[in-house]
């Protein structure tokens, strides 16, 4: 159905140039979707060795996890995974347009998910300033409660460690988005790139996804 | 836009209506006392949110098998590492 929807994009646009090692559109654009998860799977092992000493820590210090989790900002969590789920809808309404050849929605719509990326950010920094100045910042200031049991400051070491690689993540994922925004302000033919707007919208939703497992894991542990 | 993209469109904010609801029931369900079935919930939940995103918004929906093969790739290995590691820390 989306190759129809290409199809009629190219016929009232330019034709999408064609590398000379493929045969086809189809075939240039089937390489870049496999290129581009190739690129996703040693991203998910990147942040799966995180996860797994995640899990380990976790069934080694239940307890010290469950009180330290409860002194994450609920509501701020709650707000950034509502945020990042509406970019990923922004981001794919983004593809939609460039797909469709319609240059100002996709510009409109990827500057709109930079914002929601943005306010992400600044929340996640707003969090991380609170966590130092209530000295649950892993390092030499860390006091844990007096009462705290066993893994109470390893649960912040992760936190800030698969919170931070995401941030990161999500910092390297904004630059990209902007320099895509200048090269289409620029372009005539938004469909000639709608291969590289697909293909960064897939890294977007893969960070995404990243926090939809961090979400729970770090703020969600039982909170009854 | 055609009739077609009016789908698409439509699609869209339809998945992004269950994410949104689904993000409201898993904080819900961290509230209620469930002891060790807590964190199989809020997986289960998060997986089904992944998948939601990777079959819709990331066009897996319309990928070629090979395509599908190689992202699922990513998660077959993911779930090697954490099962052997696993392994060895419940066997001990």
């Amino acid at each position: 159905m989306r190759d129809q929807g290409k199809a009629a994009a190219v016929a009232s646009d330019l034709p999408i140039p064609v590398a000379h090692q493929f045969d086809d559109a189809r075939q240039q654009h089937e390489a870049a979707a496999m290129g581009m998860w190739i690129f996703l799977a040693t991203e998910i092992l990147f942040f799966g060795g995180l996860f797994t000493g995640y899990a380990v820590y976790r069934a080694v210090e239940p307890q010290g996890f469950h009180e330290a989790s409860r002194h994450l900002d609920l509501l701020l969590g709650t707000l950034n995974t509502g945020l990042l789920l509406t970019s990923s809808l922004t981001m794919a309404l983004a593809v939609h347009s460039a797909e469709n050849g319609l240059r100002r929605p996709t510009i409109g719509w990827l500057l709109t998910t930079s914002m929601l990326g943005l306010g992400f950010l600044a929340i996640k920094g707003y969090e991380y300033a609170h966590k130092v100045h209530e000295h649950l910042w892993p390092g030499p200031h860390f006091v844990a409660p007096p009462d705290a049991s066993r893994g109470f400051e390893q649960f912040f070491v992760l936190y800030v460690s698969m919170t931070g690689l995401h941030a990161i993540h999500m910092a390297a994922g904004l630059l990209v988005m902007w320099v895509m925004v200048i090269i289409l302000w620029r372009s005539r033919h938004v469909a000639r790139h709608s291969n590289f707007v697909e293909m960064f919208g897939l890294y977007w939703h893969f960070v995404d996804i990243v926090w939809i497992f961090l979400f729970p894991l770090l703020y969600l542990i039982d909170r009854s | 836009m055609d009739s077609h993209a009016d789908h698409a469109v439509r699609r869209y904010f339809g998945i992004f209506a269950a994410l949104l609801v689904l993000l409201v029931i898993t904080v819900g369900a961290a509230y209620v006392h469930l002891g060790a079935a807590n964190i199989v919930v809020a997986l289960v939940i998060a997986v089904v949110k992944a998948s939601l995103v990777a079959w819709v918004f990331m066009h897996l929906r319309s990928s070629t098998p090979i395509v599908i093969l190689f992202a699922l790739g990513g998660v077959f290995w993911l779930v090697i590492l954490i099962l052997l590691t696993a392994a060895d820390f419940l066997a001990r």
